[in-house]
């Protein structure tokens, strides 16, 4: 199989372009996507301070690897989920990389700095580990931007990321969350703004990125992820991307160019019932306690379970 | 050939010489959900993968919380 720029042998097939890639034109090829991206929705103006959000993951890894590439300074932050081995590797190749790039990498972690961790959130609170892990992420992201003076965090997630979320929020009818999907999340009270720079390019392109550019990742499985929902999801919309390529990115890119404006509303709906948590300050629609402050008591006062009686 | 699996890790014996389209049809692997490596770099569908090689089937979907 021969490059489709330059016929040189290809390394890499990407069916939905219908094209394959030698390795010289492919890197340049995931480069254009992100400039793309990042051009047609404004992810970032000169002078933006940028922090990557960073898993230790291919994702995470060679976005802050492409940004590096196309000019764009930024520093890293580093969530330690308190997951046992695997959270420890994972910080190792988010260390590793920030050094061998020469970039500033903090570090958060939720055992040390907040007094739990992902498997005891999921005990104490009864619900899945990916629940709570989300919230923490988006939460202690947010308000370490917020707290350090970032403007702008870029999170890894790609197109089939973005494309497994749309599903899952079309399939129940989430409309509130369908008005937030988009690649640039603006600025507003108590939110930083967010992008995602690279929702043009395949999760197997970032895996495939990382491979030809010698980025060591954390390859294994998240032990917590295990049957949820998130990655069914991806394995259905692969076995449709299979049968027709690019169906994929036409559900995402056709959402965002004609759906997204309809569920506006809903979202902005969500947003004017915002005010401050009792707790941190932070943006909530609770009333009360935002849902982060909510876990860290229920990690620190776990309900007792209420024990069936017998006959 | 061996060929390294993950998620689980494990390793299998497959006689070549075969074409990676056809190992990843007899592993029943959906092409979109891996990448197949030989040495330091990956290998396209049409490619003839030998006896001696040895290759890495690598999955690439992420689950978790996006």
């Amino acid at each position: 199989m021969k490059c489709r720029r330059c016929k040189a042998p290809a390394v890499i097939e990407i069916p939905r372009h219908n094209a394959a890639f030698c390795r010289e034109c492919f890197l340049r090829h995931c480069r254009e996507q992100v400039r793309r991206a990042i051009d047609e929705h404004r992810m970032f103006v000169p002078g933006d301070r940028v922090l990557v959000a960073v898993s230790g993951g291919k994702d995470s890894l060679a976005l802050w690897h492409l940004l590096t590439e196309l000019g764009i300074d930024a520093d890293g932050l580093y969530l330690g989920l308190g997951i046992g081995e695997y959270s420890d590797e994972s910080g190792r190749y988010a260390r590793d990389f920030a050094a061998r790039v020469g970039a500033g990498l903090h570090e958060v972690d939720l055992p040390t700095d907040y007094g739990y961790d992902v498997p005891g959130a999921a005990r104490a609170t009864r619900r899945s580990p990916c629940g709570a892990c989300g919230l923490s992420k988006r939460h202690l992201f947010n308000g370490f931007a917020l707290e350090h003076g970032y403007d702008v965090v870029a999170t890894g997630h790609n197109l089939d990321d973005e494309a497994a979320v749309l599903l899952g929020n079309v399939l129940r009818w989430e409309t509130g969350y369908l008005g937030r999907q988009h690649p640039v999340l603006p600025a507003t009270d108590g939110f930083v703004k967010k992008v995602k720079p690279l929702v043009r390019l395949g999760e197997r392109e970032m895996a495939a990125y990382c491979v030809l550019n010698g980025i060591d990742y954390q390859i294994e499985e998240c032990p917590m992820a295990d049957g949820n929902r998130h990655l069914g999801l991806k394995t259905t919309l692969n076995a449709l991307e299979e049968q027709s390529p690019g169906t994929k990115a036409a559900f995402l890119f056709g959402f965002l160019a004609r759906g997204h404006g309809r569920f506006a509303d809903a979202s902005d709906a969500e947003r004017e019932t915002l005010a401050p948590c009792s707790g941190c300050g932070g943006p909530t629609s609770t009333g009360g306690l935002c849902a982060f402050c909510s876990l860290r008591v229920r990690v620190s006062n776990p309900q007792p379970v209420a024990l069936r009686t017998g006959r | 050939m061996k060929v390294l699996l993950r998620n689980p890790r494990r390793e299998l014996e497959v006689p070549g010489p075969i074409t990676v389209a056809a190992l990843l049809a007899r592993l029943e692997l959906v092409p979109e959900s891996v990448l197949v490596i030989r040495g330091d770099t990956l290998v396209t569908s049409d490619a003839r993968l030998d006896a001696g090689d040895q290759i890495e089937i690598r999955p690439v979907i992420s689950g978790g919380a996006p």
